[in-house]
């Protein structure tokens, strides 16, 4: 083996060893709550990096808690009404936005941009009078109202960039026929648009499964909490007495059903990801 | 955005003779596109639009939580006022200074570290090798788990009895007794700091990808004939090139960082050594009640925020206009 093979050697070496390095920093924190909720309490103050053994007392505990399955069932109902609405107007506005030229058009773009860099704090007063007014605090309704504020710009962004690159052939075809744009979009655009509308729904459902701020402010009992809110606030005797088996039993069960989404629909959230900031 | 106008009016020019503006069709179609646009604004109006303005007007009253429809008008007292000798209001207030001095120190060492840390990912996830795409999505499961269950994950490995990097510290030697990390204050930051860089390398990571495959081979093929040294070619050809998007993930970044609430409300709760303007926001707003006070917070990070993209803007447009 000459030099010259040898520095490629080495450097196939390093590669890999960064390669590690980096996977084990990325999946070290949940494989680590995926051990420890799996241990027994008695083991829990105990540092181990593998699993000696399996028990599942700690999931048994959460999910006997009405208040936990409860908030699961919130989330869920919550996140899929938020990626429903920020749909439906999505793609309509998105048409309009993508494939007809009107006068205001770039005015409506700023504005769609300038409200997804709202800070969230900034009208959590005014929306929190809002949802007041409208009968929505302590309610799911309320949390899916509010978290249009972040998934609907994002929606419309993403969907105007998509349906932009959609060939004009298509639409033009259409008017011919005598199509109106409702038609057009329905019969025309949809059958083309899932891939786009499958990425920017998945991103939607994981901002709203995830979102905390809103959800700890405008719900007040048990039964109407949200998973992330439920999680923040499991809470022990003490601030030294945390139940940690119980906390990370929660936080893998609403990490699980995300972490395979993003291993199935990887190549989907990167090409949406990257379509809403690199294209935008 | 004006791109596609140019794109697409030739066109629309070259099939229309008779010229595009005023056909029946395109009254029918510029009257679908507000009819379309309508539900949106409405919704947007009613989230956003409006409830920022009652924020601007709450911030002029002394509102409280249980009552903001009964408030009066105060002026600009909740800012600052002069009462007795001594000026009083949020401009006065050294915890309120202080938590902007937070935010602006946490989101300026973050968005390095992610930057830096995000480039390198990229570039490794670039090089050719047997399961990119498994790696690829493994970097991703940081970016996917949910803030609070981050913050809950680093919380447990950074407990200072029990926590597993206190551990490997001291298995170690580089510690000989185990670190207060989020109740220490001079500690706290960067556990924070710590935790949020690593959730948000992978995006970061993953712009920076996509814009490292869209670069021109040849340049690469070239300098590689030329024998110059890597690093060299890094700087001088790949960093000018994807300077693009990376100013495009340092704004969302640095947006993101100076709205910065949920990880350091579960890492440190309420804590003045970690606390930012949202947080100092909410507490006021909810905590303590106070919503004339705490509007007036709001207010102040909306502007400052506003202020950074205005001056990221005109930074970002110069930048881009040299390179061009």
């Amino acid at each position: 083996m000459n030099q010259y093979q040898l520095i490629k050697l080495a450097k196939r070496v390093g590669l890999y060893a960064l390669i590690a390095v980096v996977m084990v920093y990325a999946i070290f924190p949940f494989y680590y709550a995926v051990v420890t909720s799996l241990k027994p309490s008695s083991e829990l103050f105990r540092v181990d990096f593998w699993l000696s053994s399996l028990d599942v007392s700690n999931y048994v505990q959460i999910f006997t808690q009405k208040s936990f399955v409860r908030a699961i069932f919130n989330s869920i109902v919550v996140s899929l009404s938020v990626v429903a609405i920020a749909l439906l107007l999505g793609i309509t506005a998105s048409y309009a936005l993508g494939r007809v030229r009107f006068r205001g058009r770039t005015t409506v773009m700023l504005t769609i941009l300038g409200v997804s860099m709202f800070p969230q704090v900034a009208v959590l007063s005014g929306l929190f009078e809002v949802i007041r007014t409208l009968n929505l605090y302590n309610n799911p309704g309320g949390l899916i109202l509010s978290y249009t504020i972040f998934t609907l710009p994002f929606t419309v962004w993403v969907l105007t960039t998509f349906m932009r690159q959609l060939p004009m052939e298509l639409e033009e075809a259409a008017i011919m026929d005598g199509a109106t744009p409702w038609i057009t979009i329905t019969k025309v655009f949809l059958p083309l648009m899932w891939p786009a509308m499958a990425t920017t729904g998945l991103l939607a459902f994981i901002a709203a499964w995830n979102e905390f701020l809103f959800a700890l402010t405008f719900t007040l009992t048990d039964d109407q909490r949200t998973v992330p809110v439920a999680i923040a606030l499991i809470s022990g005797g003490s601030q030294h007495e945390l139940p940690w088996g119980p906390i990370m039993a929660a936080s893998v069960t609403v990490t699980v059903p995300l972490v395979i989404l993003v291993m199935i629909f990887q190549k989907r959230i990167v090409s949406g990801l990257t379509a809403g900031a690199v294209k935008g | 955005m004006s791109t596609p106008v140019t794109e697409q009016a030739p066109q629309a020019a070259r099939r229309n003779p008779a010229g595009y503006r005023g056909t029946k069709v395109r009254r029918q179609r510029v009257r679908a596109a507000w009819t379309f646009l309508a539900p949106m604004l409405v919704a947007l109006a009613l989230v956003a639009g409006w409830p920022l303005l009652r924020t601007f007007y709450l911030s002029l009253t002394d509102a409280s939580l249980s009552d903001t429809a009964g408030a009066a008008l105060i002026g600009f007292e909740n800012y600052l006022v002069y009462d007795d000798g001594a000026w009083y209001g949020l401009l006065t207030d050294p915890v309120w200074w202080n938590s902007v001095w937070n935010t602006v120190y946490f989101s300026l060492v973050s968005v390095s570290l992610e930057v830096v840390f995000g480039i390198i990912v990229a570039l490794l996830l670039n090089a050719e090798f047997k399961g990119r795409m498994l790696v690829r999505a493994a970097v991703l499961i940081p970016w996917a788990i949910p803030t609070i269950v981050s913050a809950k994950m680093w919380a447990w490995m950074l407990n200072d009895q029990f926590g597993i990097i206190n551990h490997i510290l001291m298995a170690l030697g580089l510690i000989d007794a185990p670190l207060a990390w989020t109740a220490d204050a001079d500690l706290s930051m960067w556990a924070v700091i710590m935790v949020d860089v690593w959730k948000t390398i992978p995006f970061v990571a993953l712009l920076v990808l996509a814009a490292l495959q869209m670069l021109p081979r040849d340049c690469y093929e070239a300098a590689e004939v030329d024998g110059i040294h890597p690093v060299k070619v890094f700087f001088r050809v790949t960093l000018p090139l994807i300077t693009p998007a990376l100013l495009v993930a340092v704004i969302f970044r640095l947006l993101d960082a100076l709205r910065v609430f949920d990880v350091i409300y579960v890492l440190t709760s309420n804590s003045t050594s970690t606390m930012t303007m949202s947080i100092y926001a909410r507490q006021q707003l909810v905590e303590f009640q106070d919503v004339g006070y705490g509007s007036a917070a709001s207010t102040l990070l909306f502007l400052i925020i506003a202020l950074a993209v205005v001056i990221y803007l005109y930074l970002g447009r110069r930048q881009l206009g040299v390179d061009q």
